[in-house]
């Protein structure tokens, strides 16, 4: 792309802890660099206020709440040629879609001193339940490096590379050894995708599954090895219903270990 | 003694230490930064630390990685390209900075495998060279297993416990002292310079004795055999779905094998879109992308994954390398976070009567 024709990118925010956009900001000089090279019409967490016009790519941060989201996800959809959904509430829900299948009006009021404020959706769903997404970036939050990797591919007009590995693969690349091995923690890396850089096994702890499931998730057998660990199946089920709860392999999952009774 | 003097040669060294609960080769700050009594208890999918009753400094099997991502680096450039003043390409190879680095405990299962990873990186025609380039910089200190774990089965493919080939230096650790022995030029020149005195024929009986009961000790085998015939004859048998059950395709036991060769390339353009690197990085073939062709996966599923690891480490070597891919570390078993063993895997695909 010539630099005449800068491609107009919006960043936008639905239900979501802001974090993401976070990776965004914290880029650093890469920012500057991307600000050089795209026009950034739209990124209130930046500055630039304009959500309405048409854009070349948007980046839609958090989940579908409410139900403003659920026409202004339409809106955006139809004024963008690409959408790229980032992070877990975008791609699975968020952590707010815990609250998916046992939603109880009576907590609101129990929570909030003022209940009329709140107007949430029963279930907090991600950007492709409602509209067709070009790209998906999981993680919660998404890193920088993923945020770079997938603005220069777009810029560069090739399809950016969807990271399907398991953490496992950055964990052992740095030499991290296996905390599940060394010190029976029951670790989510084996069935989680890659794009962290092995954070928290880095840091000798055990992954939870922030950036949802990796391709041919084999959870059966991590719950398995779980409760050999000696975590009870209610642990179990905990382990998979955390940040990326409704991520069709994780739901799947901790349905699989309550069907079995003995959560 | 043996440090400082590599050390002054100018020598990196890399010796045994403690990180996150595993014992792995790092880089020694002074020459007696190797510890005593260093042990580890292994089974499959446990690696627990323990002490050597006898303050040993060579008590442990082995850890995670030894001399793997010191020759095949986990993550480099291979080349680069940036556009110059007149927007022409200009490409350049990146070659990693090898400083002359001893290794100090490797074990006769990692000799043989590096002989394995050689065969492949430096083969006639192929030389790579950013391989070569550490690898040529790498000075081997081996160590005689005396105190193999349960995980062990180098005795078995002919691999150990005691270093034959392949060493520059090689050591065995007794009760009083060590037995040291030249096994290239580079490595008599340090001996040399350690003016040591010579081994009793006593010492030299004892490491000979301690050999054979540390092969003795070992529990689990392979069969010596090639098992090329009988593993591709196999190749519906239904213990692939069992273990494909248990199986999470989570690539560490390629990662830890000091066999396993595969790597991914993949460009990483700068976000200024002026230049970009392209990196080779460890991949397994326990990934998606391992498989993929054009359009379509010929390994999609983690049966067929396994399969592919099994039948190419154990049968498709002998026809690239002529020999298998396994050198008995045992570090597939230890390390699987699910405890897949693979000699217990062989052993039912191999029997006779579960032959369907």
């Amino acid at each position: 792309m010539t630099g005449a024709q800068k491609p107009r990118v919006a960043v936008h925010k639905f239900s979501s802890c802001d974090g993401c956009q976070l990776a965004f900001l914290n880029l650093g000089e890469n920012l500057l660099t991307l600000a050089g090279r795209v026009e950034l019409v739209h990124f209130a967490e930046a500055g630039p206020l304009d959500p309405e016009s048409e854009v070349d790519i948007a980046f839609v941060e958090g989940s579908v709440s409410t139900s403003e989201d659920l026409e202004r996800i339409q809106h955006i959809r139809a004024h963008s040629r690409l959408l790229i959904a980032i992070g877990a509430c975008a791609t699975s829900g968020g952590i707010q879609a815990l609250r998916n299948g046992v939603f109880d009006a009576g907590w609101v009021t129990q929570i909030y001193s003022h209940p009329e404020a709140i107007a949430s959706l029963e279930r907090s769903t991600p950007i492709a339940s409602h509209v067709k997404v070009d790209f998906e970036l999981w993680g919660c939050p998404v890193s920088g490096p993923q945020i770079v990797a997938v603005v220069n591919a777009l810029l560069l007009g090739v399809a950016p590379r969807d990271n399907v590995d398991k953490v496992c693969t950055e964990c052992k690349r740095q030499g991290h050894p296996c905390v599940m091995v060394t010190r029976g923690i029951a670790c989510m890396g084996p069935v989680t995708r890659a794009g962290c850089g092995a954070l928290c096994p880095g840091l000798g702890r055990d992954c939870y599954g922030c950036y949802g499931p990796a391709e041919n998730a084999n959870t059966d057998a991590l719950a398995a090895q779980f409760k050999s660990l000696g975590l009870t199946p209610r642990a179990v089920v905990h382990r998979f219903q955390s940040i990326n709860s409704q991520a069709p392999a994780f739901l799947a999952a901790a349905d699989t270990i309550r069907r079995r009774g003995d959560d | 003694m043996l440090v400082g003097q590599l050390m002054q040669q100018g020598y990196q060294c890399f010796g045994p230490g403690v990180e996150n609960g595993a014992i792995v080769l790092h880089e020694l700050a002074t020459p007696d930064a190797i510890p005593r009594g260093l042990q580890a208890v292994q089974s499959p999918g446990r690696y627990q630390l323990t002490q050597d009753p006898e303050q040993r400094y060579f008590a442990w099997a082995n850890g995670p990685q030894a001399i793997k991502p010191l020759a095949f680096a986990p993550t480099e450039s291979l080349w680069r390209v940036a556009r110059d003043a007149s927007g022409t390409l200009q490409f350049s190879a990146v070659l990693p900075a090898a400083p002359k680095r001893a290794l100090i405990g490797v074990r006769a299962c990692d000799l043989a495998a590096l002989a394995l990873q050689d065969a492949h990186f430096l083969r006639a025609g192929a030389r790579d060279a950013h391989y070569a380039q550490r690898r040529d910089a790498l000075l081997l200190v081996a160590v005689q297993c005396a105190a193999p774990a349960a995980t062990c089965f180098c005795a078995s493919t002919g691999d150990g416990p005691t270093p034959t080939a392949g060493y520059d230096i090689a050591l065995a650790e007794l009760a009083d002292g060590f037995v040291v022995e030249a096994g290239s030029a580079r490595g008599q020149h340090v001996v040399d310079a350690l003016r040591l005195s010579p081994a009793l024929a006593q010492h030299i009986d004892d490491a000979r004795k301690q050999g054979e009961s540390a092969a003795a000790a070992q529990t689990r085998r392979l069969p010596g055999r090639n098992l090329r015939d009988a593993l591709m004859s196999q190749l519906e048998h239904p213990r692939w779905d069992a273990v494909a059950a248990r199986c999470l395709a989570c690539g560490n036991c390629t990662a830890v094998c000091p066999t396993c060769f595969c790597h991914a390339e993949v460009d990483q353009p700068a976000l200024s879109g002026e230049s970009s690197a392209h990196v080779r990085e460890w991949d397994s073939c326990f990934g998606e992308s391992h498989g993929h062709l054009h359009g379509f996966n010929v390994r999609p599923d983690i049966r067929s994954r396994y399969r592919q690891w099994l039948t190419h480490k154990l049968a498709g070597w002998h026809d690239q390398f002529g020999r298998s891919g396994c050198t008995g570390c045992g570090r597939c078993i230890a390390w699987c976070p699910v405890g897949i063993d693979l000699t217990e895997e062989v052993a039912a695909l191999t029997a006779r009567e579960a032959t369907p």
